[in-house]
């Protein structure tokens, strides 16, 4: 038992120590990268040589493999940072608003990506861009949401104080997600209700969640390495900070 | 490659922004790191990079 704590302790530290976390999670992003590309990979030769055109869609089907991935990952980012944001105010785990600050600028992108590839999808399948729908309106507002967060980052010199505010601002945002994943059922929208995960089961043909899924997988693996190397330069950006600081005061090391 | 049919415009664009995008963001991701680690060179940091505790 008392080994038990004392090993739970030592995982701990070593997560928040921002060096030993560096020094923990950099052997990971090499191999991640690397089957980050095989499933893009696999996942453009499924999409463009294996998945048929759909009943209904036809071949914008295909735009399905790089949006559902985006719009997947512009919400599970905003995910990860109000975790990140409890861990500040709760813990004040330092990795925690690390994390918050690396995470931003990929949620914003992946969140862009969603509406362009659905603005481009929405075309020729609802015959118009953009409609101000539910589903498409949060996640508009999310953009913006996103686009708060990294104004506020850069509005404070002290990256400790700006977190504090970044979390609460981050968590007061996290009413959006929900809003986004259920605006399908809770508004009349041009939108498809969901037809991957559900309690009955996918609705798409194996042919068709196949290159879904390995895109999926190669979209998140590679938030995973965009995430870990963001963390890592925001640890040394700190660093960088204190040694300025003290070189200002005239200090040694 | 299978024929796109008739809204292959739209389906290349979708591919081609989503690609040029997520290539932007790995330079970024990459340059900002470069950048960062070649100022705590030029500040003569005596800890390995990867020791760094801010």
């Amino acid at each position: 038992m008392a080994t038990d704590a004392v090993q739970k302790m030592t995982f701990w530290n070593r997560l928040a120590h921002p060096g030993q976390f560096v020094q923990w999670t950099r052997p990971l992003v090499w191999p991640l990268a690397g089957l980050s590309l095989v499933l893009f990979l696999a996942g453009l030769y499924f999409a463009f040589f294996v998945s048929p055109a759909e009943k209904y869609m036809g071949d914008t089907v295909r735009i399905m493999y790089v949006h559902v991935p985006s719009a997947w990952l512009s919400q599970f980012v905003y995910a990860t940072m109000a975790a990140s944001a409890l861990g500040t105010l709760i813990w004040r785990h330092p990795m925690a608003d690390v994390s918050m600050k690396a995470a931003a600028p990929l949620g914003a992108t992946f969140t862009a990506m969603a509406l362009f590839t659905g603005a481009l999808w929405g075309r020729p399948t609802w015959g118009t861009f953009w409609e101000w729908d539910g589903r498409m309106t949060s996640t508009l507002v999310l953009l913006f949401i996103y686009f708060g967060i990294i104004a506020l980052w850069r509005a404070f010199d002290d990256q400790l104080r700006a977190a504090r505010v970044v979390a609460v601002f981050t968590l007061v945002g996290a009413v959006n997600i929900p809003i986004i994943k259920f605006s399908v059922d809770w508004w009349s929208t041009l939108h498809q209700p969901a037809s991957v995960f559900r309690a009955d089961g996918p609705t798409m043909p194996p042919e068709i969640l196949t290159p879904l899924f390995v895109m999926f997988f190669a979209f998140t693996l590679l938030f995973a390495v965009l995430q870990l190397v963001g963390m890592h330069t925001e640890v040394r950006r700190r660093r960088v900070t204190t040694l300025e600081r003290r070189a200002a005061r005239g200090e040694s090391r | 490659m299978i024929a796109l049919g008739d809204h292959a415009e739209f389906i290349l664009a979708a591919y081609a922004g989503v690609f040029v995008t997520l290539a932007l963001v790995i330079s970024w991701t990459v340059v900002a790191a470069r950048r960062t680690t070649r100022r705590l060179e030029e500040l003569g940091d005596t800890r390995r990079a990867d020791n760094a505790n801010p």
